[in-house]
């Protein structure tokens, strides 16, 4: 693998990373990151789907109408997605009924489209599913730090393990119901950004 | 290329192109996968079934030995609500989710506790039998409002047609989190097994109680531990029951066959 390769798949995940620094997809990191076994999920069908449509739209880039880029850039990341969800549903039906409301709304995540225009439009076919691969991890990056704190504490176990033994269940601990609701998860992220921005003080934006 | 390719001729052809390749993919996936989407369906339906009559104990939990022994065990079988009657017709092919907006094979109810808003005419419910043949567990089906949307669940119910064997919610609901979705923990459905539904009036007498179950109460027997912090998705479980099994529900059945006669 070339270096620039390297770079353009490694720098999403802390350097660079679609959520902590270009504040993007926030909507659906709420709504997933309840359990590690839902945010893994999601992880591995946004990867799926960005690198793949990075890839597709990367290809046509040249072909493609300025006048209709989005539409066509829409219609190929909605059908990746819904190939995703028929995979979900087939291969692993307990999970697709807890998420399948949220990978329909893959279509409606800003770092997919955002990869789309801002990169594959431009850059060549290898190296844009590089950075489809790349966006996805660092979006996976943040949904599980954020799902494995969420479940924790909010339910005592780790991919559905019991770590902290419940009062509910004979144990000790008293869970966290706060960490139940999805918007528990601005704090964790707001969290995370602190903690990049204090190891990486270059992304803070300049007042 | 980049110079004409924006003519109008060009982009209709693009767009046209895409969307057939598209929908190419799109329709290839969905049609290849059905069979197992299908089987999927199916499995975790007779999976809930078992589980509601208390014989999941018995499977190994892989997908053949649940089909294996509710293929041995369990009868789908039709009834008519109102009349109670066991009717003609293929249950496998019954879909109470159709029969419900279909306004040939649905009413509303006079008195929706549940709020379904329209009632299928007919029902399916699943008689399991013991080894020896005799029917132990009848399975009904139910749905009713929890807080956000409707819930469903299969309440196993033994041969007295009165006392609970399991009540299991089915995952499919959008109930939050930690609170209302607490029906499906382990915890609380270890509550039902034991549980009676009706009173000596054959009034429907079950319910969850805020705050716990005070031990020694006179309803006690009818009586479930709520859910701490879903007080509404309580309530639709308690409306739930009395509506399925009130004079809407499975009520003109029950009374046929509460002192015997099912087989």
């Amino acid at each position: 693998m070339s270096a620039d390769a390297k770079k353009v798949l490694t720098s999403p995940i802390v350097d660079n990373n679609p959520i902590a620094l270009q504040v993007l997809g926030i909507c659906s990191a709420l709504a997933v990151t309840s359990s590690m076994a839902n945010a893994l999920v999601m992880t591995l069908a946004v990867v799926f789907v960005t690198a793949f449509s990075n890839l597709f739209i990367s290809i046509i880039r040249n072909q493609i109408p300025s006048s209709v880029r989005i539409i066509v850039q829409m219609a190929i990341i909605a059908s990746l997605v819904i190939v995703v969800d028929q995979v979900l549903k087939a291969f692993s039906y307990a999970l697709s009924q807890e998420l399948s409301v949220f990978v329909g709304l893959i279509i409606t995540n800003c770092i997919v489209m955002g990869r789309a225009e801002a990169f594959a439009m431009k850059e060549k076919p290898g190296v844009s599913f590089m950075d489809g691969i790349g966006n996805g991890l660092g979006y996976g990056f943040i949904l599980l730090s954020v799902a494995f704190v969420r479940e924790l504490l909010g339910f005592g176990t780790v991919f559905g393990v019991e770590i902290l033994p419940l009062i509910q269940n004979g144990g000790w601990y008293q869970a966290n119901g706060l960490l139940v609701l999805p918007f528990s998860s601005f704090f964790i992220i707001g969290l995370i950004i602190w903690a990049i921005r204090q190891w990486k003080p270059e992304q803070v934006e300049k007042d | 290329m980049s110079a004409n390719k924006e003519t109008f001729g060009k982009t209709v052809g693009f767009v046209f192109a895409v969307c057939l390749v598209c929908a190419l993919l799109v329709s290839f996936a969905a049609v290849q996968l059905k069979p197992l989407q299908t089987a999927n369906k199916l499995l975790d339906q007779q999976t809930k079934i078992l589980e509601a009559a208390g014989l999941l104990e018995k499977t190994d939990g892989t997908s053949a030995s649940i089909k294996a022994t509710y293929k041995q065990f369990v009868e789908a079988r039709m009834i008519d609500l109102d009349s109670g009657e066991f009717v003609e017709g293929n249950p496998d092919l019954f879909d109470e989710r159709r029969n419900s907006r279909d306004k040939a094979k649905s009413d509303k109810p006079e008195n929706d506790l549940a709020g379904i808003n329209r009632r299928s005419h007919d029902a399916v419910i699943y008689l399991v039998r013991d080894g020896a043949g005799s029917v132990e567990t009848v399975v009904f089906p139910m749905v009713g409002s929890g807080l956000w949307d409707l819930m469903y669940a299969y309440v196993g119910v033994e041969a007295d047609l009165n006392t609970i064997r399991n009540v299991i919610y089915t995952a499919e609901m959008k109930e939050t989190p930690g609170l209302g979705a607490e029906v499906l923990n382990p915890a609380w459905i270890a509550l039902w097994p034991g549980k009676k539904i009706f009173d000596e009036e054959n009034q429907v007498r079950v319910e969850l109680v805020k705050g716990g179950v005070k031990a020694g109460n006179p309803y006690e027997a009818y009586q479930v531990d709520g859910l701490s912090g879903a007080t509404l998705t309580a309530n639709g479980v308690t409306r739930t029951f009395q509506f399925w099994f009130g004079q809407e529900g499975y009520e003109p059945f029950i009374a046929k066959y509460r002192n015997g006669g099912l087989n």
